[in-house]
């Protein structure tokens, strides 16, 4: 297995609306490598959400290449998209995107259904073990409604790890939280990826994007630069530091 | 996916908007109970005739004086009457394949006994009358062929009148007068209902014929003959051999129509029961009318769940799964609903359909074969009706479902 997770080599996205062409992404190459916790920034308009839909095989590239986890993605038709984003990929989105009236357990076990490789899984005690790691280990069945805003998406976020994907994908995990609360879940997707998980999250805020470990930032569809961050935050102490200003 | 987690996944939707799920399967309960019903009520006409039809003898032939059909208009089948006791005679003494003959003179007379009186239908035949109609004595004898012979005035009587006059006396021995003749009892007949056009075959007096013909009615010409074959598989042949005795005997030349009809017990059957059908098949195509409705009901429904659960299915499309996986759920929906409905319905079908029987008297069946039938009919209802919704679902992008507010 390699240790490239995203490689994609010149992809563009042009959405074509009537006569009108739009050129979401004008040739993206980017490379992700195992253990990351890359940050895609950019203004509304610059194609990240088009990115994130692309890696996230949610859409195909109008051209160019992208492999994901070693395997050749871009070309491959709706039902082995499917199976690749149940095998291979996490989603965390902005609103959660639980199922209502479900309770948390069976919202976690729930990407295992859909799985057709055959392979013979303790399903419940999988999702529980997922559960346990974001700390909602008690909170098992548990509506989404009787959650917080910040357990809600720790449910999605164990939702994401129960699979063991080779990526985890954020899209403005933090978009629907309090800014104490977004700290908590950075803190949480910080100590995933000590645990070696590739995360990609896509944000538009600098603070967030502050905790990561390399920032992609995105203009007119196009990488306008990928630098490793400098001075990277970390959020369990940011959070102690906020404890000892609000005493 | 299995099967037991998609039926989990139906029922849970449909506990989640309970009214809803109530009110979208009261169509397909309503028309399914509607069909039920009436093909209980059919089937129940049917088995009814059938038992009457089979009550009325074995293997039984009828003669009646008169063509169906005379020169290409019909004249009903009393037109003539010309068959005569010389007829039934001569059947019997020459046809090979005739088992027993007897003639029916038929009369209607005023009967007095023990202070009571009651008007009932006499009618005067021989003794193998008793094996052609499998008629047997409750209490008494049938009359021999020794008081045919003899033209003794002796009486068979019939369970309602026998239960008329004399109650629950036996009334074997008893003198009754029939007319200006007193005629003594030999015997009381097994009830056997009413007949196929509700009358009631109990209400009647057995007399030899020979009596009837001189004392009651004295015209030589009956209105019937009645024989039987001496196995189903002999009907035709005794049928035909029958015709070209009479036609004999009445000298009907060659290429003339018959002028007299020779019916066997299953035409007699066959067209009770074709009418029986028809009325059963429109019925329940009415009945099924509803149903196509309730299966409407079912697609309209499934369509606002659909739009309603854009979201959730963007979720699943998301985390892995295929558009078949999302056609199968919302099909599997639309299908439990479907089979409650029709389950619902199939109780609301009996229920009523007892109820109807306790109010009218009317028999009604229903056979474990129309249940099956009609819950799998709700289930194929499901499936047709669901299946728009669901391949609407199951093409749904996920990154615009996701999106869906």
């Amino acid at each position: 297995m390699s240790d490239i997770v995203i490689e994609t080599d010149k992809i563009t996205k042009t959405y074509v609306s009537g006569t009108n062409e739009v050129k979401a992404l004008r040739a993206v190459d980017l490379v992700v490598t195992r253990g990351e916790l890359v940050a895609i920034m950019g203004a509304s308009g610059s194609g990240k959400s088009t990115l994130m839909n692309l890696l996230g095989c949610l859409d195909t590239p109008t051209s160019g290449s992208y492999k994901l986890d070693g395997v050749r993605v871009d070309g491959l038709g709706r039902n082995e998209l499917a199976a690749i984003r149940n095998q291979k990929l996490g989603f965390v989105f902005q609103g959660f995107n639980l199922l209502a009236r479900t309770s948390a357990i069976k919202n976690v076990e729930l990407p295992m259904l859909y799985d057709r490789s055959g392979r013979k899984r303790d399903t419940r005690a999988l999702s529980v073990a997922a559960l346990q790691r974001v700390g909602l280990g008690d909170r098992l069945d548990h509506l989404p409604n009787e959650l917080s805003g910040g357990q809600q998406q720790r449910v999605a976020i164990a939702r994401a790890l129960v699979t063991e994907p080779a990526l985890v994908l954020a899209d403005e995990p933090t978009g629907n939280l309090d800014s104490r609360t977004s700290i908590e879940v950075m803190a949480l997707f910080q100590a995933l990826n000590e645990q070696g998980i590739t995360i990609v999250v896509v944000t538009h805020e600098q603070d967030i994007a502050a905790y990561a470990t390399r920032i992609v930032l995105m203009r007119d569809g196009q990488v306008l630069s990928d630098k490793p961050v400098a001075n990277r935050r970390n959020a369990v102490s940011d959070l102690a530091e906020r404890d000892r200003t609000a005493a | 996916m299995k099967v037991r987690i998609l039926i989990g996944l139906a029922l849970e939707s449909i506990l989640k908007n309970k009214m809803r799920a109530m009110l979208t399967m009261l169509g397909i309960v309503i028309g399914v109970a509607a069909v039920i019903v009436m093909v209980a009520v059919g089937y129940g006409a049917r088995s009814r005739i059938h038992e009457q039809i089979n009550s009325l003898g074995t293997n039984m032939i009828v003669i009646t004086p008169g063509a169906s059909v005379a020169g290409g208009v019909s004249q009903g089948a009393q037109a003539f009457a010309n068959l005569t006791i010389a007829d039934a005679d001569k059947i019997r003494n020459e046809a090979q394949v005739v088992a027993a003959v007897s003639p029916v003179v038929i009369s209607r007379a005023q009967i007095i006994a023990q202070g009571s009186n009651w008007r009932t239908m006499i009618n005067g035949v021989d003794t193998a009358y008793q094996t052609i109609r499998d008629w047997q004595t409750e209490k008494g004898d049938f009359f021999s062929a020794d008081d045919v012979r003899a033209v003794r005035a002796v009486a068979v009587l019939g369970h309602t009148v026998a239960q008329n006059i004399f109650g629950a006396d036996d009334p074997t021995g008893e003198e009754i007068q029939i007319g200006a003749t007193r005629f003594k009892v030999t015997g009381v007949l097994v009830p056997k209902g009413q007949t196929a056009s509700g009358n009631d075959s109990d209400d009647i007096i057995l007399v030899p014929y020979t009596t009837a013909s001189t004392r009651l009615s004295g015209r030589p010409r009956i209105p019937q003959i009645l024989a039987s074959a001496p196995s189903g598989a002999d009907i035709a042949a005794a049928q035909e051999e029958i015709r070209t005795l009479l036609r004999e005997s009445h000298h009907v030349a060659q290429g003339d129509e018959d002028d007299f009809t020779v019916r066997n017990q299953t035409e007699l059957a066959a067209t009770a029961e074709s009418s029986t059908q028809v009325m059963t098949l429109l019925m329940a195509a009415i009945a099924s009318i509803s149903l196509l409705v309730g299966g409407i009901g079912i697609m309209n429904i499934m369509l606002v769940s659909v739009t309603e659960r854009t979201r959730e299915i963007g979720i699943r499309l998301a985390i892995g799964a295929r558009g078949s996986d999302v056609l199968t759920q919302f099909l599997v929906e639309s299908i439990v609903m479907g089979i409650i409905g029709g389950i619902a319905g199939l109780a609301l079908g009996i229920a009523s359909a007892e109820v109807l029987a306790s109010f009218t008297g009317w028999e009604t069946q229903i056979s474990p074969l129309v249940m099956l039938v009609a819950v799998g009919f709700s289930g194929a209802v499901g499936v047709f009706f669901g299946y728009y919704p669901a391949k609407k679902a199951a093409a749904l992008n996920p990154i615009e479902a996701l999106r869906y507010e």
